[in-house]
């Protein structure tokens, strides 16, 4: 594969805690530009992997390499660690987003102002511009978190199980925003739970359960052996594990 | 009438430097104490606020009622066991109250111990509830000092605290800001203490930050207009503290401190925002 399409490369990552291992040995590229969704039972290490791309979390071993800056990541974290009794506007929250353009003291020029109103009409928040981020509803704060993506303008995307309790419509609108993104050549990684979902918009998938058991087309990779193969993890870690040898030199 | 309010300034010089401090203190205190607040540190204010002491104790026993040296031992000390308390909380089993609260317990017992060493009861008193009616211009100078550059850090760094107690994680994953935005309000805090200490003593210098932060969340929702209102209430408590303790012959400090307290306890209950009464009668449900 060319590296220049290439977004993000694995290069035999185990990312963990400790020595724990809670991805194993993974190894590949994801294109630029592709929408992919991560699925796998829960800690199979999906959001580890996320942590890993976003560069929260060192690998213990192997390397990530990303074609661009750690800045042209957008994450939005599995239930954002927000606090929601913070007194702060649904405009403030969102313009966070152009932080890389204002960093800390960079002001909000007009056009911005055009474009934090475009994002908020684009999640269908218009007219919650005033409202304390207190008042939201769960799906109302994820549109408004996913405004602030749209305004980060990133290259990569990266989304942390971004539709888990909230609503079909809201769903819906939130994953025309993911389409919209793949449309414009974005890189879009979603850990997701709803297999229907990604058979029907995703075209990539990477299953893993606590290592990569299939990586590719999405009608391949879920499969029914596969899926049973990804169930049978081996959730409780081994007090007497030995060392890994299995990194190839 | 006006003039139980005007005369004891207009005669008397300690009265009007006494006011001139308070404010000073409150210009810094307040918003340093709103975001000490929103970041649910009200009680590390406290604890830094005693963990001075023995910094300023040495300082005494050193050099006497020094200014200089009773400042520069006081923002050491403080800086000491923030950071240690930081790295006990981090790297052991004990999370950061608990290991705030024995950091401060100590360095209470050890300030007392090392002021009581060489001063007598009354110098304990001056350093335990500091002399609001004798200051210098040496200490309205540091106090003045302390709150311009308090206000003009706080703007700087506003953007990266807001969103460092909002979304810690978000500003991790755009900027490297978080930590030292963290350890230079944490200086903030100290200095703004170290400067409550010389008018209120170690144990009521958080009173000026607190108190007033406390306040203003029951009167709005917007944390500018909440850092203003923790200035306003700051001065007004030190104006009518100081007067109370005029007429009323009372110790200043705690006089100053008890103003202070009566706005919060006003507040709570009729406060805009959450205040016990509109809680109580909220009023007739609207249409939307």
């Amino acid at each position: 594969m060319s590296s220049a399409s290439t977004a993000i490369r694995f290069d035999e990552v185990t990312l963990g805690y400790g020595r724990r291992p809670a991805v194993h040995h993974l190894d590949g590229d994801i294109p630029a530009g592709s929408l992919i969704a991560v699925v796998g039972p829960n800690g199979a290490g999906k959001s580890t992997l996320l942590k890993g791309i976003v560069g929260t979390l060192k690998p213990l071993e192997g390397r990530i390499d990303l074609k661009g800056p750690a800045s042209g990541i957008a994450y939005l974290p599995q239930a954002a660690e927000i606090d929601r009794s913070f007194p702060l506007s649904v405009y403030d929250l969102v313009a966070m987003g152009l932080w890389s353009r204002s960093g800390l003291f960079g002001g909000v020029a007009r056009q911005d102002r055009t474009r934090i109103e475009d994002a908020l009409a684009a999640v269908g928040l218009t007219g919650f511009e005033r409202r304390p981020i207190s008042t939201l509803s769960g799906g109302q704060m994820q549109r408004a978190l996913f405004a602030r993506l749209l305004l980060q303008d990133a290259p990569v995307i990266l989304l942390d199980e971004p539709f888990t309790a909230i609503d079909a419509k809201t769903t819906a609108d939130l994953l025309d925003l993911v389409r919209r993104w793949h449309d414009e050549a974005r890189t879009v990684v979603a850990v997701l739970h709803d297999l229907d979902m990604v058979r029907r918009t995703f075209p990539q998938t990477l299953l893993i359960a606590r290592e990569p058991v299939a990586w590719g087309e999405t009608g391949e990779v879920l499969s029914p052996e596969n899926l049973l193969k990804a169930r049978r993890m081996v959730e409780a870690y081994d007090p007497h594990a030995d060392v890994c040898h299995r990194h190839v030199a | 009438m006006l003039d139980l309010f005007y005369a004891p300034f207009s005669e008397f010089e300690f009265m009007r430097r006494a006011l001139v401090g308070v404010m000073a203190i409150a210009l810094g205190g307040g918003p340093v104490g709103v975001f000490l607040m929103l970041r649910r540190m009200s009680l590390t204010g406290d604890a830094m606020a005693h963990a001075i002491l023995p910094g300023a104790a040495v300082g005494y026993l050193v050099a006497g009622l020094s200014l200089p040296a009773m400042t520069i031992g006081g923002l050491f000390a403080g800086v000491i066991v923030a950071v240690a308390a930081g790295l006990v909380s981090r790297f052991t089993a004990l999370k950061e109250d608990a290991s705030l609260a024995a950091f401060y317990l100590l360095s209470l017992a050890l300030g007392v111990t090392i002021v009581s060493l060489r001063g007598s009861n009354v110098d304990l008193l001056h350093v335990l509830f500091g002399t609001v009616l004798a200051l210098d211009d040496n200490t309205l100078l540091l106090l003045a000092s302390i709150s311009t550059i308090t206000v003009v850090a706080l703007a700087v760094l506003y953007r990266p605290l807001v969103l460092e107690c909002v979304d810690p994680i978000f500003l991790r994953s755009v900027s490297r800001a978080g930590t030292p935005t963290h350890l230079i309000f944490l200086g903030l805090v100290v200095m703004n203490l170290v400067g409550g200490f010389h008018a209120l003593g170690t144990l009521l210098a958080v009173g000026m930050m607190m108190l007033p932060a406390a306040s203003s969340r029951f009167w709005t929702t917007d944390i500018t207009m909440m850092m203003l209102v923790s200035i306003l209430i700051g001065i007004v408590s030190g104006l009518s503290g100081l007067l109370l303790s005029f007429h009323a012959e009372l110790p200043a400090g705690p006089a100053i401190i008890l103003s202070a307290g009566a706005i919060y306890v006003i507040s709570v209950v009729l406060g805009r925002e959450g205040g016990l009464l509109w809680l109580a009668w909220p009023g007739r449900h609207l249409e939307a």
